[in-house]
């Protein structure tokens, strides 16, 4: 039977096809045939349902070029945080045991002591920790090795000490008198005092010119200012308060000050009665309220202090006897002073004989005003100066030496420079470094000292002039030195950084070297009194025994005596033990040797005489 | 126990030591030449720094480990050795 087709139905949207075929035919292969195209439904628009809608005009779109990406939210559960501190009162004790218990705890520790894991932990980490405490002890590991070096100091340390000259100021006079003082201005020390005189016993030519003068140190062609005193000033200072004034001891005694605003004329001078016998060697100005206090030695013995504003006479005299009767004759004359404004009571005087004596200016007596006297030159004491940063040693230059002293020590000086071939004329100390000082020569030398880098000799030696520099003065950087010829030529020199700069630790070495000196001086006082005491003691002996009179002073004709019986006494014990010594020499020869006797007797004339003596 | 109590006693006896301890590692101090007080605020204090410490060592390079720690201060240093369950703080004053 052909395939039946049934239409479609509209109302039950039911779309069913039907296909038959015969039961025969299955299974029966495909046989498959091309027909053009069938229309099977053909559902057409129905407008009615168009009325459930409405157009959309107009339709947004967004359209965009990017990645795409979700954001996603979320909430997890509350956390709630604090901060505290915690008190660590004790640690993790186990919670059965009570840490406050003592008993307890210590049986724990026990316990855990005894463990052999604890044991064996300890001695592994023990070892390690010992290693590194021994390690800390046998170096600092931060150690700071060069401290304190920068390039600078290293630097000049490398270089040569030297000294150059600046300027050179000669006497403008055709006469030329010595520079015999010098004074750097007080502020800036632009200026430069000079004092001219000649020490020469009466040998000063009679056209000498009197005058001294102050030097402007960029001009030396022509001082700025002239002094024009009644005799040659051999000492001339300023006033470390007031620096137009200018205090000047002269030649024949009298003490003069100008004010450099009012002139060259000395605005008032001592009276010549009340003034110094003999030329004023020093004048140092003194602190007092009123700043017009000056003190002045000389060669006649005196030491006198002045005030400015009354020059008619001295307030304050002493003689420096050092028997301390204030007897004149007995004086010892004066050369230097010294002052130092640290300690206003005490000054020093170094005397024409080679002795320092040191002075109590609060004394009640006269006979207490000097206290003692230092010993150890053989020549007048040109220059006597207080190291300013150890004022318990002074240097004193005198004779052929240069000597450092302690307070302390009276018999001798602590350190000492060799003999030189030129004499010693003056010295003075650095302001700046404690082991420098400067000294200069007869033969127109200066030297620079350090004692820290060389005592033997000095660090530095220049010829400045051929004649001989009577004076030196340091500035008070101790930079610039001014130092004055016999001929009046005053040289204006410069020192190098080194030799004017504090170096590390200088001050703590030259204490030290001062200190060890001065030891070593009272270690050798002591044993010096011991013996003499020894000796005397002695000599009292040997006297109560031979019945002499224990008090007898011997005059010094029987000194003189006694001198010589003692003397040949020597002589004749001397004489006799050589002549037995050779009697024993021979006594033994002779027995020995009888052979040679002829041979002695041509050589030995004496001794063979001697023997045949005694063979006889 | 005796070799403990030697070593102990001859790191004492070094130069500049002021102190030991020895500490387990939940922080009891075990012994101490020092008072409880400063005992107690080493060890806690100690404890910590050597956590953080080791953690640092390990943290960049995990083969690695602290085997020694010293805190050198103005007055004095602290050596600390750790180990697993204990470990042992010298003060010591080094040399000038």
């Amino acid at each position: 039977a052909p395939t039946q087709l049934r239409s479609w139905h509209f109302s039950k949207m039911e779309i069913v096809y039907v296909y038959t075929k015969k039961r025969s035919e299955f299974g029966r292969q495909c046989n498959f045939s091309d027909r053009p195209a069938e229309l099977h439904v053909d559902i057409l628009p129905d407008i009615s349902l168009a009325a459930n809608f409405t157009v959309r005009d107009p339709c947004n779109v967004t359209v965009q070029c990017a990645e795409e990406m979700s954001e996603h939210e979320v909430n997890t559960e509350r956390f709630e945080s604090e901060s505290r501190g915690i008190n660590h009162v004790e640690g993790g004790w186990p919670k059965d045991l009570n840490p406050e218990d003592m008993e307890v705890t210590i049986r724990y520790r026990k316990k855990v002591e005894k463990d052999e894991h604890y044991q064996n932990t300890i001695m592994q980490i023990a070892g390690l920790m010992e290693h590194c405490c021994k390690q800390n002890n046998a170096t600092d590991i931060y150690q700071e090795f060069f401290e304190e070096e920068d390039d600078e100091v290293v630097e000049e340390s490398e270089e040569q000490p030297s000294a150059k000259t600046i300027n050179v100021f000669r006497d403008p006079n055709e006469v030329k008198r010595t520079a015999t003082s010098l004074c750097w201005h007080p502020d800036g020390n632009h200026k430069l005092a000079v004092a001219y005189s000649s020490l020469e016993f009466q040998r000063a030519p009679n056209d000498m010119s009197f005058d001294s003068y102050i030097w402007d140190i960029e001009n030396p062609n022509k001082p700025e200012m002239t002094l024009k005193p009644v005799s040659p000033l051999v000492c001339l200072e300023y006033n470390p308060k007031d620096s137009h004034i200018l205090v000047g001891g002269s030649y024949n005694g009298q003490i003069a000050y100008w004010d450099t605003r009012k002139g060259s004329q000395p605005a008032e001078m001592s009276t010549i009665e009340h003034s110094h016998r003999d030329p004023v060697y020093k004048v140092i100005w003194l602190q007092s309220k009123t700043g017009t206090d000056i003190f002045s030695a000389s060669t006649d013995g005196q030491v006198l202090w002045w005030d400015i504003r009354k020059m008619s006479e001295p307030f304050e005299r002493l003689v420096l006897d050092p028997s301390k009767k204030g007897n004149l004759d007995n004086a010892l004359g004066a050369v230097s002073l010294e002052f130092e404004t640290t300690m206003p009571t005490k000054f020093m005087v170094g005397t024409e004989q080679g002795l320092v004596v040191s002075c109590n200016r609060k004394a009640k007596t006269p006979a207490e005003k000097i206290v003692c006297t230092y010993s150890g030159h053989h020549g007048p004491i040109y220059a006597l100066q207080r190291n300013p940063f150890f004022p318990k040693n002074f240097l004193t230059v005198a004779d052929w030496t240069a000597r450092i002293w302690s307070e302390d020590i009276k018999e001798s000086s602590i350190m000492w420079t060799k003999y030189h071939m030129a004499h010693l004329l003056d010295g003075c100390w650095s302001p700046v470094r404690p082991s420098v000082f400067f000294t200069v020569k007869m033969d127109g030398t200066l030297d620079v000292w350090d004692i820290l880098f060389k005592q033997n000799d000095p660090t530095l030696s220049l010829k400045v002039c051929d004649e001989a520099l009577c004076s030196i003065r340091v500035q008070d950087n101790g930079r610039f030195l001014g130092c004055g010829s016999q001929l009046g030529t005053t040289t204006l020199l410069e020192v190098s950084a080194g030799l004017c700069t504090l170096q590390k630790n200088e001050k703590a070495m030259v204490s030290e070297m001062f200190e060890r000196e001065t030891k070593r001086e009272k270690i050798l006082e002591a044993r010096h009194r011991e013996m003499r005491l020894k000796e005397r003691s002695r000599s009292e002996q040997s006297r109560e025994d031979e019945g002499k009179e224990a008090d007898g002073e011997e005059s010094t004709e029987e000194l003189v005596a006694r001198a010589e019986r003692e003397f040949f006494d020597i002589m004749e014990a001397e004489k006799k033990k050589e002549w037995n010594e050779e009697r024993q020499r021979e006594k033994e020869k002779g027995v020995c040797e009888e052979k040679d006797f002829q041979e002695e007797h041509e050589t030995n004339g004496v001794s063979s005489f001697t023997r045949r003596e005694i063979s006889l | 126990m005796a070799e403990v109590e030697e070593t102990i006693k001859r790191i004492q006896s070094q130069k500049g030591v002021q102190g030991i301890i020895i500490v387990n590692a939940e922080g009891i101090p075990i012994k101490s030449t020092l008072d409880n007080s400063s005992t107690v605020q080493y060890a806690g204090n100690v404890h910590q720094l050597l956590l953080k410490a080791r953690g640092m060592v390990r943290d960049i390079d995990p083969q690695n480990d602290l085997t020694f720690l010293r805190v050198r201060s103005k007055k004095n240093e602290i050596m600390i050795a750790p180990d697993k369950d204990y470990f042992l703080i010298v003060i010591q004053n080094p040399t000038e």
